[in-house]
């Protein structure tokens, strides 16, 4: 099979270059930590590029390099070709994502696109598409040089009495910068801790959205960076106040028909939601890793801030890991879970991968979906929740690491290479962390031991 | 636009072959009433009247092109060899005149120099509709002279349906006729793209594009719809 794009997309892609002046293409793609990597060409390199990939050394990208070859091929996807809101001087940029490629035009199976491609074609061979929706929750802060602590915009003395209208105006404008490159935005707001905000985005399939989210993501940074304003996704950047979630909402369809709906049963939830839920649950501790990759993603992971800490599920339960907003019968189609685990600063791609992988082996295994949990598990003693069968989701993120190596599904969704690349650096982050003094301990033991 | 009136359905041949050679179409009416609801959603691109035997109907049918609220222009008159002169008290109905017999070559001259007069260009690959023009041929958008930044796949499906205003599609009939090809997304990509159309259309033009509860999407209205 010929991994060379369409005529006629590449020549769309081409012309629009020349009618619309583009100086610089940039070429998307994602390291295996989520983090966005990018090479501008000019529009003389283009075409070659679109038919034959650019050749580039992947050692110099996290988790790409390899013993023996280190060379590999970026392929545009011409369908994503689009002209970005930030003109540089008086030419317009435009990016195309790519999928990387061994030299001999095999899928490099260190390229977070072809995990979830992968995961989604396994869907579709049970005639299964998947879709996802997400809520970015992320925090505006004064930019400073070099970086210090993070101060809040709309806190404290730093901007007076302006800021509020700062922080909800660059939020105004990044809406408005999504929406002219085709991002619409179903909701946003202002969230509850000082500087925190949330984008919530229209449903797409999921590798439009795990592409979007990283598109959204570089807008969001940079129309605060073109106001002098940090904007970051850390998962818990202040002590005290809610971090940064990005809750998910996902569904399946097969043609037009939402499989998570059925007329007939309780609260209009199928067996295959039922199953699919069950998959997640039984999954979720294997998974954690990936939906929260970092040492700081176990901060946000803590009791009292509507963050999930046990692997429950319910429809109404904002403590609860997997949310099931009720479906109105005016609407089936709407049918659909909400993953609250996931931080915006995970890899979207491998994120959706292993969600979607864990809810394929419910269905497939016909898993049984416990009870629903009710109670505010905040509020539950630890014997109450064990009582009750609730576990928690892995507190640190060597316990998450500890779950996932011992994971099969992970390790057939993310392929071998990912696998082990990524618990190798995710250890080593967590060596690193183990030996540092944190003001907590120093506050803490120095006065007294 | 390129689609010519030709009143009545016996014009003498060489009128529709002279438009066929220029690239131009013929649309044979009979009344006035055709000539709304026969008429393609980018416009006339003139009227070709043979006056005949049929002489009242056929200076109704000018009138009522003169004074609709897009006037079609230009209209050129036919008429029989020496009788001219009927033509001097019709003076404002008619923007060109051609004797029944004229050859082939004179009747493309001045087919062509009267549509130059009013701007046109039956070559075009602009297709437009309202604020919207899209240039078939660079494959650009624009909407009330702004640019659109379109991907390949929403330039398709607004391509589709600037071709086809007013009529309603299915989400199934966009997908093979639009896409074709292997999707993620299966139906719901229609959905999908026809959001990211609008969001880049604007609030202000969003609404182009209708949906059609439970059936599917329509962009824009033909003329004659209520």
């Amino acid at each position: 099979m010929s991994i060379a794009s369409n005529k006629d997309q590449i020549n769309y892609v081409m012309r629009t270059v020349e009618e619309r002046k583009v100086r610089f293409i940039q070429l998307w793609f994602t390291d295996i930590l989520g983090t966005p990597k990018s090479f501008s060409i000019t529009p003389a390199e283009l075409e070659n590029a679109l038919e034959e990939g650019m050749t580039f050394d992947g050692s110099a990208i996290d988790g790409f390099s390899r013993v023996q070859e280190s060379d590999v091929l970026a392929f545009p996807d011409p369908k994503t070709f689009q002209i970005l809101p930030f003109q540089k001087g008086n030419s317009e940029l435009a990016r195309i994502f790519c999928d990387v490629y061994n030299l001999d035009q095999t899928p490099f199976e260190g390229c977070p696109r072809h995990v979830l491609k992968r995961t989604l074609t396994k869907a579709r061979g049970l005639n299964y598409n998947f879709f996802a929706s997400p809520e970015i929750e992320y925090f505006y802060f004064a930019k400073q040089d070099p970086p210090g602590s993070p101060q809040p915009l709309d806190n404290g003395s730093y901007f007076e009495l302006t800021v509020a209208d700062l922080s909800s105006d660059l939020r105004k404008r990044t809406v408005l910068a999504l929406e002219e490159i085709g991002i619409p935005v179903e909701y946003a707001q202002h969230e509850d801790a000082p500087s925190q905000h949330e984008i919530d985005l229209r449903y797409t399939d999921a590798l439009t959205m795990a592409d979007t989210i990283m598109t959204v993501r570089l807008v969001i940074k940079e129309v605060a960076q073109d106001n002098n304003v940090y904007a970051s996704f850390m998962p818990k950047p202040l002590e005290g106040v809610q971090g940064s979630g990005m809750h998910t909402h996902f569904s399946l369809f097969q043609g037009d028909q939402n499989v998570f709906y059925d007329p007939d049963a309780e609260k209009f939830l199928s067996e295959t939601a039922r199953h699919f839920i069950a998959g997640l649950l039984h999954h979720a501790h294997e998974i954690t890793a990936i939906t929260n990759q970092w040492v700081n993603s176990y901060k946000r992971l803590v009791s009292g801030y509507e963050a999930p800490i046990h692997i429950s599920w319910a429809h109404n339960n904002r403590s609860a890991l997997v949310r099931v907003p009720v479906t109105k019968a005016s609407h089936p189609e709407a049918t659909r879970i909400e993953y609250r685990a996931p931080d915006p600063a995970c890899n979207p791609y491998l994120c959706f991968s292993v969600v979607l992988a864990a809810g394929l082996d419910g269905i497939q295994n016909a898993m049984e979906l416990p009870k629903e949990a009710n109670n505010n598990l905040f509020e539950m003693s630890d014997r109450e929740l064990k009582k009750a069968g609730i576990r928690p989701l892995p507190m640190t993120l060597e316990a998450a690491l500890t779950e996932m190596e011992k994971s099969e599904l992970v390790a057939e969704t993310l392929g071998e290479h990912v696998f082990e690349w990524f618990l190798r650096n995710k250890y080593y982050e967590w060596n690193q962390y183990s030996r540092h003094i944190s003001h907590y301990e120093l506050a803490r033991y120095f006065p007294t031991l | 636009m390129k689609t010519f009136i030709c009143f009545p359905k016996d014009t003498p041949p060489d009128i529709e072959t002279a438009l066929s050679e220029l690239g131009c179409e013929a649309r044979f009416i009979e009344d006035a009433d055709s000539l709304n609801n026969t008429e393609p959603a980018e416009g006339w691109l003139g009227a070709i009247v043979t006056v005949g035997y049929n002489e009242q109907k056929a200076v109704d049918l000018c009138r009522e092109m003169r004074n609709r609220e897009t006037p079609v222009a230009p209209v050129i008159l036919v008429v029989q060899p020496g009788l001219m002169a009927k033509l001097d008290r019709l003076d404002d109905l008619f923007d060109e005149c051609l004797a029944e017999n004229a050859e082939l070559q004179e009747i493309k001259f001045r087919i062509t120099r009267s549509i130059k007069r009013f701007g046109k260009n039956p070559n075009s690959p602009v297709i437009s509709y309202g604020p919207l023009a899209l240039n078939l041929e660079t494959y650009q958008a624009i909407v009330e002279k702004k640019p659109l930044d379109l991907t390949y796949m929403e330039y398709e499906l607004l391509k589709f349906l600037v071709q086809n205003p007013g009529k309603v599609f299915t989400r199934d009939t966009l997908l093979t006729r639009v896409w074709g090809y292997e999707y993620f997304g299966g139906a719901r990509t229609v959905d999908v793209h026809i959001r990211r159309l609008r969001a880049k259309l604007g609030e202000e033009h969003a609404g182009l594009i209708e949906t059609v509860r439970s059936v599917g999407y329509r962009f824009g209205r033909i003329h004659w719809q209520v």
